[in-house]
């Protein structure tokens, strides 16, 4: 099923002529009202007149999360602030947030672009989407509620949490597809296996979105089983309208990503040279249609590969692989991105703890930040320990919305990598 | 009137008190006295010590985190009521004992006593004044 097929199935030459058309649009707005991209455009001795095929894209300067955060609260706007209808934030910790902004036809086109998702998933006007996401300054709740609603679908706006309230929602209004974390959907899972079958029976779910958070194949599957529906993997961020930036068709090989509105790229993190297709490496992502906040060459840090190959269901815009992981050491707990960073200087505020210290993960999203006990912090006194470990862990769980296990370690006993010391230790199986 | 006492931080693992002591050991280091204050993941480990500086550098350069701390060493008549009568003293001074561990070796019959009080220069001063037999550092290290 197409929401727009005549645009979903553009042929390539069209769809690549309409892309240069839109880049170079977007190109010269920013070059002209952005001041901060003009500074950028001219520390790398290029302009908008140097952009004459896709390729040439690559002359352009990349954008980072670092330009989004230097240009907080509303650096990088390429309109009025009276053509503006919405703003979105990153997902929520209290350092400096990324702001992103939406005029009008900005959230029209992220909400057709999700009804597109939708629709090459099966969903019709006559179903009903259950969207327990946090509606917020998280765009994942929002833009799935629009996309589904241009459709024409029924939308129950049940947000997280409260899952005898979802249960009761799901039998009573017949849901048959529900937009969730895949964290909350193990949990209703295990809730699903105590109810029973009988309790299945009286349900009507087809199909199931995650977003938010990565998970594996495994998590796919063994939610698959027993909710007894499909899950479709979908791809988004907030940098880039939220959810519904590439998502999986009927044929679940890869996930389409809509090229006429953005421009990607996969390059090497290590040198940002440009991979061929089928290469694994960072996606890099134009927005070609973004009037309030046109975004060039965002690295978006995710890994994965473009599929060139043509997918069966007809459609010519690309797939690209589910992500494979990060290219920086940015993690995600509990639908939260989370940056080393942020917990080195909660550890520095309270204890000038500063590289002394690792963040392990393990599965169902437990988190240890391990810090050592060098000189400064011992002073012989237990109590003093006892509370360092009680002030760390509750600062930190006021920084990252998630409380963490705090262990105090002798010197030494963390494991050092060569080279660049390694904070992260990722033990989960999402990737 | 300070004795100097060394801390180390160890982890709740197997093992660990054996690698202090053993590198201890391996630099002729006497122990004196010793006690181990513990949580369940990490605990301290406090001596008194024949040579302070030769322990502290011995522990230091076997990846121990070190810390010489302050503490009173007093004679306490070996009887019952002995410790208490002393205790009491602080107790009545309103001055807490933040930790307090005994000598394995007796001193001209008397027991010796570790102790670390909140404020040490006002213990020391009020033990004094009750009395209380309070041993100078250099005997206290070859006891």
């Amino acid at each position: 099923m197409f929401w727009q097929k005549n645009i979903e199935t553009l042929p390539r030459e069209q769809l690549e002529k309409l892309q240069l058309l839109r880049l170079k649009a977007t190109v010269k707005r920013v070059y002209a009202k952005v001041p901060y991209y003009k500074k950028l455009f001219r520390a790398k001795k290029t302009a908008p007149k140097e952009i004459k095929t896709l390729e040439d894209i690559t002359k352009l300067p990349f954008t980072t999360r670092d330009d989004l955060q230097k240009n907080y609260p509303d650096g990088l706007l390429s309109v009025t602030k009276d053509k503006l209808v919405r703003l979105h934030t990153s997902s929520g910790t209290t350092g400096k947030p990324k702001a992103v902004f939406f005029t009008e036809k900005d959230i029209a086109t992220a909400a057709n672009n999700m009804a597109r998702c939708l629709t090459m998933t099966g969903v019709t006007k006559s179903d009903v989407l259950q969207n327990m996401m946090s509606y917020g300054l998280f765009t994942g709740g929002l833009m799935m509620h629009y996309g589904a609603e241009k459709i024409g679908a029924l939308v129950i706006p049940a947000a997280i949490g409260n899952t005898d309230r979802q249960l009761l929602l799901m039998q009573d209004f017949g849901t048959t597809s529900i937009h969730l974390t895949p964290s909350y959907a193990l949990y209703l899972a295990a809730i699903f296996e105590k109810k029973g079958r009988a309790f299945r029976k009286k349900l009507k779910l087809k199909r199931a979105y995650m977003g938010a958070e990565p998970y594996t194949e495994e998590t796919k599957n063994k939610i698959e089983s027993i909710l007894k529906l499909k899950v479709y993997n979908s791809y988004g961020l907030t940098e880039m309208n939220g959810p519904g930036v590439a998502f999986e068709c009927g044929f679940q090989a890869g996930m389409h990503l809509w090229e006429d509105s953005y421009l990607m790229e996969i390059v090497d993190p290590k040198t940002d040279r440009p991979l061929p297709d089928g290469q694994t490496g960072e996606l890099i992502l134009t927005t070609l249609t973004r009037e309030g906040m046109p975004i060039i060459r965002y690295r978006t840090r995710d890994l994965t590969a473009i599929i060139p190959e043509k997918c069966k269901c007809g459609r010519t815009h690309r797939r690209i692989m589910r992500i494979k992981g990060r290219a920086d050491d940015m993690f995600i707990l509990r639908g939260v991105n989370i940056y080393p960073q942020q917990i080195e200087r909660v550890l520095m505020s309270v204890a000038h703890v500063e590289k002394n210290y690792q963040i392990y993960l393990e599965d169902n999203d437990k988190m240890t930040v391990k810090v050592e006990i060098t000189k400064k912090l011992f002073d012989g006194n237990l109590e003093h320990l006892k509370k360092l470990q009680f002030d760390l862990t509750e600062k930190l769980r006021a920084e990252i919305m998630v409380r963490p296990s705090v262990e105090l370690v002798e010197p030494g006993t963390l494991p050092v990598s060569e080279g660049k010391a390694k904070r992260v230790f990722d033990n989960r199986k999402i990737y | 009137m300070h004795v100097k006492q060394v801390s180390i931080f160890l982890e709740n693992k197997k093992g660990r008190l054996l690698d202090a002591l053993k590198a201890l050991a391996k630099a002729k280091i006497n122990i004196r006295a010793l006690s181990v204050a513990d949580t369940a993941d990490y605990g301290i480990l406090r001596m008194i010590v024949s040579d302070v500086p030769r322990a502290k550098a011995a522990l230091e350069s076997a990846g121990f985190t070190v810390k010489e701390t302050e503490v009173i060493a007093i004679a306490v008549s070996d009887q019952p009521g002995g410790l208490a009568k002393i205790l009491e003293v602080l107790n009545n001074a309103g001055l807490n004992v933040e930790y307090v561990y005994a000598f394995a070796e007796k001193h001209e019959n008397d027991a010796i006593v570790v102790l670390r009080t909140e404020n040490i220069e006002l213990g020391i001063k009020t033990l004094t004044n009750a009395k209380v037999k309070i041993l100078e550092p250099k005997k206290v290290y070859s006891i």
